[in-house]
């Protein structure tokens, strides 16, 4: 660990109030902290999504960095082209050449585990200089909860209904990560703002390698997922506990869990906590958890020691 | 509304050329409930300011001393104009030190 506390989080606020981002949004906070954690010196492609339609209704914007809109499917292409900008800029004596200045794409999990997929897989073959972030609410939020390709199993959206026939989503989540990892970029990660040291360390991190990098940060949403707005951190850090997230980083080839938990909770405690799960049997929250110890034993094979342990049950 | 610029005056391409204009948009408007700090019992540990999805919770530079004696260098004040009361600083704080109020208007 790098030594980052609470106390070292810089003070200067990157993203301003007024923004209409929900009450307890997870992806406010996520914004607010990611931006202070890469600086100023920034140039952002913002895929549409929450984040991107709620933040900049025109003829205003939340943002203090330069911050262009693009469409759902591009966020990746933009970045990119962007950064060969800056690259011909700097060559022809425009922007100095040791001006620092990082590119960054930002995208839901919409726009980058379906819609914008592609542009992404294009952005880290290419190789460009990019920090590609994900801010994942697990469905298409704004447009009034549709499933996308990170909603999780069960899970009710307002296209997956939870009746007699249909239990809600019943496919399992895309392992974005996985998909990234396959390109062999240098970096990617996952974080999680309830454990905010963390989050700060792997930002700066891949902010600095020169190379895309991507980021897959968890963002609870409060109608989305049914709960009340208080809880936003609470879910946040019982996702964590529970094994369901995974704090885990892949510098290079090298796999290392960051929040190791020794005693995992239920997902019981995680499922019962949000409206989206309300309909859950127990045979089906018994799944969930047959699911999830799969995938923590998995973690576990890739670490090569038990750093995810065993439910332990009261 | 007849003060909006015509298109004439606007900038080409949508641009919006001032950074976070959006504090021209009170959000206060949306708060139930409102959450009151008690300076007396807040620790100055940073986690209200922290999750604040806002951000509407201010850090000042303003010397405070408790009632029990201890100076403290930072004040940590709810930003009325933005707050909209979802309850996170009340339910993160680790000495209970905000409270939720209904809000009289």
């Amino acid at each position: 660990m790098s030594g980052f506390t609470i106390a070292s989080i810089p003070r200067e606020e990157l993203l301003a109030p007024g923004h209409r981002m929900c009450q307890g949004c997870g992806a406010a906070i996520v914004m607010r902290h990611l931006l202070k954690a890469l600086g100023k010196d920034v140039i952002i492609a913002h895929a549409t999504g929450c984040v991107e339609v709620t933040t900049s209704l025109y003829p205003e914007t939340a943002w203090r960095v330069p911050w262009i809109h693009v469409a759902f499917e591009n966020a990746a292409a933009v970045a990119s082209g962007i950064e060969a900008a800056v690259k011909a800029l700097k060559k022809k004596g425009e922007i100095s050449p040791e001006k620092k200045i990082k590119v960054v794409a930002i995208g839901g999990d919409g726009g980058t585990v379906d819609i914008g997929l592609q542009a992404l897989s294009g952005m880290l073959e290419r190789g460009h200089n990019i920090l590609y972030i994900l801010y994942d609410n697990e469905a298409y939020m704004n447009t009034g909860i549709q499933r996308s390709g990170a909603t999780p199993l069960y899970a009710w959206t307002t296209t997956t209904p939870a009746g007699k026939v249909w239990r809600g989503e019943w496919r399992r989540k895309k392992d974005i990560v996985g998909i990234v990892k396959a390109h062999g970029v240098p970096y990617t990660a996952t974080v999680n703002f309830a454990y905010i040291s963390d989050f700060y360390t792997k930002l700066k991190k891949a902010s600095e390698i020169d190379g895309p990098t991507f980021i897959h940060a968890y963002a609870p949403c409060v109608p989305g997922w049914r709960y009340e707005p208080h809880l936003t951190v609470k879910i946040a850090k019982l996702a964590v506990q529970t094994g369901i997230w995974v704090n885990y980083e892949i510098d290079g080839d090298s796999f290392r869990v960051t929040t190791p938990v020794s005693k995992r909770l239920p997902v019981e405690e995680y499922l019962r906590a949000q409206g989206r799960f309300a309909h859950l049997t127990g045979e089906e929250v018994e799944m969930i958890q047959k699911m999830v110890d799969e995938d923590v034993d998995y973690i576990n094979k890739l670490a090569g020691s038990v750093v995810i342990g065993p439910v332990e049950r009261k | 509304m007849s003060t909006l610029p015509g298109w004439r005056k606007i900038p080409r391409g949508a641009v919006i050329l001032e950074p976070g204009s959006s504090v021209r948009y009170k959000t206060a408007s949306w708060r139930v409930l409102k959450p009151i700090i008690d300076q007396d019992k807040c620790i100055r540990c940073r986690i209200c300011w922290t999750y604040c999805p806002e951000p509407a919770i201010l850090e000042l530079d303003q010397q405070y001393t408790s009632k029990s004696g201890r100076v403290y260098r930072v004040t940590y004040t709810v930003d009325y104009d933005y707050c909209k009361g979802c309850g996170i600083c009340a339910e993160e704080c680790p000495v209970r030190a905000i409270s939720m109020v209904e809000e009289v208007r």
